[in-house]
């Protein structure tokens, strides 16, 4: 059995939950936590290798789904799963960021540790699915079911407002989702299946235009509120602020990128006509996201909702690139997801770090960190710097690409957008100076003690691929290419078809 | 001997009847003591079982015994299964309760099988007068179980509530019955259905309105607003066991008996059903997310919560179509399993003697006994119909045939009612899991964490095709047979 006929992407997909189950089935011994900790890490590493199997033997002339799988399931719907060179990479990024968050959650995290172990595997489980899964449904179910494990990791092991912010995490989302539920089921009863290839295929034909514009809507509920975008952006920073660290790594890095995922796997290939309609909607929002945005990051006092705020400024050039629908947009909106992946989920184990030193997030409390942690103020400078978007870090290539796309598309848009880029310098330079530059005053900061072997452990991968990305952006660029290649063409022999179609 | 082959298809209910009959003679003739009254209850347990087992030996196909008062097909079939699996559950919860409370008399069983009968009946019926005998069989057993508890008030109230106002509802509905058969001329339903299909049915003033007063009596019995009044005081006010058991089968049987008179006796007025169905599945949905979110009693919760269901399962029914009508077994079928499990966890929560029905009590739950908080916790996610739950597919089956009937107003409104839901959902799982523990219950009994644990395994194990797939196909091929 070659790994082209294996059942890969399900394996990748449950086993998380296989040693979920593992954990929950391991007796309540008092090293119980030291094993479900282990079991978690080994479980997220090897899932992580196997995962590297799908990359390896992936293959990127062609822009088909690869490892497919298809088998009958409940009722018309199929458990269906298969990656091209958009969803691949967003597989490996969540196996990636996996095992980094359980090891930053090792010494953080005392207090009820199987349970905390399980809800991250099940969340592994449940966020892969989402990248894999080609049926509406088996795609919906996974979506959604991840509301519970993180609504639970929110809840159990946030802050001091944690129940406020996951109630409003999951209500919010839910929301969103719901009316998405229905838009697939009247998308079902028109083309008569749930098969994503086949909509891709068949969707802009099958759909009229009005139709278009009304399931349009109810998906962009669903992935503007996850993605976010403003307005709908309130709950992030909310559930970032109060979410564990490694919750929070896991929202930026990999729940964020649900909304563009979705807007390149259903908005843009089977609603094309509406899509273009609604493009200066879009690019609207985007540029508000980038430019507001920035700004209330710079106004604020708390670093991880600095964060989460500058979050939202960066998915505004994700959906400004999507949006412009050229091909190098759409690189850029994927490498912008994938680089944002990295380099925000680096901010804020980052801030973990401090935080269980400090146990507070308050701007006030630090500075002049660079004299007893220099290790860590060398980190923390190229995240902020890939944060920036500096040429050389990963967070460059994806600003640019967008940019320079959006320029094309329209020159306003390009603009405005890049006044954020240097908004983004001022938000993340201000905050890195007030944390890490000045005098080292503050007299609980006089013992503070530099990053351990396992932070540098964490970080040393993430800085790697960050700089190796702003280098080599090749790297991903060339997976994505032919697959993001056909979604361009697709929409423009869609586009061509309906306005055709109007003419006569 | 002819005659009695010809009962085959009533085979079930007869063993039943006979069965309650002999143990009131065992019970009449025993000591009056909790030792007689666990043995008849497991002897009742076991004849239900045992009826189960021959519906499911029955042949497919339809069967009209009793000079067509009665039909026996894969609805009636399927509805059965469901009716006597929640009696059973419902009575293998009632155990514990009932012993602690010195009730675990003979005349429980017994009470619970008449009704169980009564409900065989509903689902059965195909005339107006078996309609009204299994209906009031049932009612009238109810009645004196809701009030079981004798020496406690609340109880007595809720048995007297319940009692007034379903004569009232019983009233409506006979009169009704009255109105179709003084226009239709006949009580059969399929002659009552040749007066509906004719050209001149939706001109038959007198027959719709007659319809219309049979509709208010039966949503009385699925408490579905605007005639919910009575859910929340008599669902506080039952005993828990017998709170548990209306919040399942009498509320399927009312269910079966609705599709079975909208289906059998008045096709060809979907336009004219439809229109009430829509109502009240978009009132009941709202008001059963809006007025559960201020509850501190789990019972009330649950009985704002069921009242919210009813009006997710009437959406598949206001579809008017033979998928919608499945959706509504689907979901009946798997509201039944998550109000089962939820009740056996509220029969957990007993500390000493004293039974706990404030939700604040739950608090940390998940500290003190992790399975169980786990277990409630997981049946809230599935009631607010979160996936891979098996609440989520129940919306699925309600839902889509919504949107293929083009009813997008109802599905809308039906999402956005499930969301504010699943606020109150929600705050359960929040007390349980984010708040600080308090004192623990007692272990729970092997009754109680048998029922939740097949619950928690029906509620994962929906989404795998081995068990979900033959549910809805079964599911399928009883909505085929009525033919709605």
């Amino acid at each position: 059995m070659t790994v082209e006929t294996s059942p890969i992407l399900s394996i990748v997909t449950f086993l998380p939950l296989l040693g979920a189950l593992f954990i929950a089935f391991l007796p309540a011994t008092p090293g119980g936590d030291r094993n479900a900790r282990h079991t978690a890490l080994y479980t997220t590493i090897f899932t992580f290798a196997i995962s590297l199997l799908i990359w390896i033997n992936f293959d990127t002339r062609t822009p088909d789904f690869q490892f497919v799988e298809d088998v009958a399931w409940i009722g018309p719907f199929r458990y269906k799963m298969g990656v091209d060179g958009i969803s691949m990479l967003f597989v490996i990024l969540t196996t990636f960021l996996m095992p980094l968050c359980i090891l930053a959650s090792w010494e953080s995290v005392t207090k009820r540790v199987k349970e905390y172990m399980i809800a991250f595997l099940v969340l592994e489980t449940l966020m892969i699915g989402v990248f894999c899964a080609l049926d509406l449904m088996l795609f919906y179910l996974f979506f959604e079911a991840g509301l519970i494990p993180m609504f639970l990791i929110i809840g159990v092991w946030g802050g001091n407002r944690r129940v406020y912010a996951s109630f409003k995490f999951f209500l919010y989302t839910l929301l969103g989702s719901v009316l998405m539920l229905l838009a697939m089921f009247a998308m079902a009863t028109t083309a008569g299946t749930t098969d994503i290839p086949t909509l891709i295929q068949v969707g802009s034909t099958k759909f009229s235009p009005d139709m278009q514009w009304w399931l349009w809507l109810a998906f962009f509920a669903s992935f503007a509120v996850k993605m976010p975008m403003w307005p709908v952006h309130t709950w992030l920073p909310d559930a970032h602020v109060e979410a564990p660290t490694a919750g929070s790594v896991i929202l930026a890095g990999i729940l964020l990128k649900m909304g563009g995922y979705g807007f390149l796997r259903f908005s843009l290939p089977m609603f094309p006509a509406a899509s273009m309609d609604l493009a200066p909607f879009v690019f609207t929002l985007s540029v508000i996201a980038i430019v507001y945005t920035s700004l209330v990051a710079l106004a604020q006092q708390d670093i991880k909702k600095l964060i989460a705020y500058s979050s939202v400024a960066h998915m505004g050039f994700v959906t400004m690139g999507i949006f412009t629908f050229q091909q190098q947009g759409i690189d850029g909106a994927i490498f912008q997801m994938l680089s944002h992946g990295i380099v925000s989920a680096a901010l804020f184990l980052c801030v973990g770090i401090v935080y269980d030193r400090m146990h507070t997030r308050e701007i006030a409390a630090y500075g002049g960190l660079a004299d007893r942690m220099p290790v860590y103020a060398a980190v923390f400078m190229v995240f902020t710097m890939a944060n920036v978007g500096l040429p050389g870090t990963s967070g460059f290539v994806g600003e640019f690409l967008t940019l320079l796309s959006a320029f094309k598309a329209n020159t306003w848009v390009a603009f405005f957008a890049t006044t954020g880029v240097i908004l983004s310098a001022a938000y993340a330079l201000y905050l890195y100076r007030r944390v890490v530059f000045g005098a080292l005053e503050k007299p609980s900061l006089k013992a503070i003690a530099d990053m351990n072997s396992r932070e540098i452990a964490i970080m040393a991968p993430l800085v790697i691929l960050t700089i190796l990305l702003g280098f080599y952006p090749a790297l991903l660029l060339d997976v994505m290419a032919v697959s993001v290649k056909q979604l361009v063409m697709n929409f423009e022999t869609a586009l061509a078809q309906s306005t055709a179609a109007v003419a006569q | 001997m002819q005659i009695l082959l010809s009962y085959a298809p009533a085979y079930p209910e007869m063993l039943l009847a006979v069965g309650a009959m002999v143990l009131l003679m065992i019970g009449a003739f025993s000591d009056d003591n909790a030792h007689t009254g666990a043995f008849v209850s497991w002897l009742a347990v076991a004849l239900m079982l045992a009826a189960g087992g021959l519906i499911l030996m029955q042949p497919e196909g339809t069967q009209h015994p009793f000079e067509q008062a009665f039909v026996v097909d894969q609805f009636a079939r399927f509805m059965k299964l469901l009716i006597l699996g929640g009696s059973a559950v419902a009575m293998i919860l009632s155990f514990d309760f009932l012993r602690n409370k010195g009730l675990l008399k003979f005349e429980y069983p017994i009470l619970l099988m008449l009704a169980t009968i009564g409900m065989m009946m509903m689902v059965s019926a195909n005339d107006l007068i078996s309609l009204y005998l299994g209906l009031e069989l049932q009612s009238l057993s109810l009645y004196v179980l809701a009030s079981f508890q004798r020496e406690n008030v609340r109880s007595s109230e809720a048995g007297l509530k319940y009692f007034v106002l379903g004569a009232l509802s019983s009233g409506m509905l006979l009169y009704g019955a009255s109105l179709v058969y003084g226009f239709a001329g006949t009580t059969g339903f399929s002659e009552i259905a040749n007066v509906a299909k004719a050209q001149s049915g939706a001109a038959n003033i007198g027959l719709i309105v007659g319809l219309v007063f049979m509709l208010v009596g039966l949503a009385f019995k699925i408490s579905a607003v605007p005639f919910h009044m009575w859910t929340p005081d008599v669902y506080q006010g039952a005993p828990t066991p017998v709170t548990a058991l209306f919040a399942a089968a009498p509320k399927l049987a009312a269910m079966g008996l609705l599709m079975r008179v909208l289906g059998g006796a008045f096709p060809g007025l979907e336009q004219q059903w439809q229109q009430v169905i829509w109502f009240i599945a978009i009132a009941s949905m709202l008001l059963g997310a809006f007025a559960a979110i201020g509850q501190t009693n789990i019972k009330r919760l649950m009985a704002y919560s069921s009242i919210g269901h009813v009006g997710f399962a009437l959406v598949g029914l206001a579809a008017g179509t033979q998928e919608g009508a499945q959706g509504v077994l689907v979901y009946l079928l798997i509201y039944l399993v998550m109000t089962l499990g939820t009740f056996a966890c509220i029969l957990a929560m007993r500390r000493g003697d004293e039974m706990i029905e404030d939700i604040d009590q739950l608090a940390g739950l998940a500290q003190n006994n992790l399975m169980m908080a786990f277990i409630l916790g997981m049946l809230m996610f599935s009631l607010a119909g979160i996936p891979p739950l098996a609440g989520f597919w129940a919306k699925v089956y309600v839902f889509w045939p919504a949107v293929q009937a083009g009813l997008y107003p109802l599905a809308v409104i039906g999402v956005i009612a499930s969301v504010i839901g699943a606020y109150y959902y929600l705050r359960i799982v929040k007390i349980m899991f984010f708040d600080e523990p308090r004192e623990k219950f007692v272990p729970i009994s092997a009754n109680l964490g048998f029922v939740m644990g097949a619950a928690l395994i029906f509620i994962f194990a929906f989404a795998l095709p081995q068990l979900g797939g033959p549910i809805i196909d079964a599911a399928s091929a009883a909505a085929k047979s009525l033919r709605l």
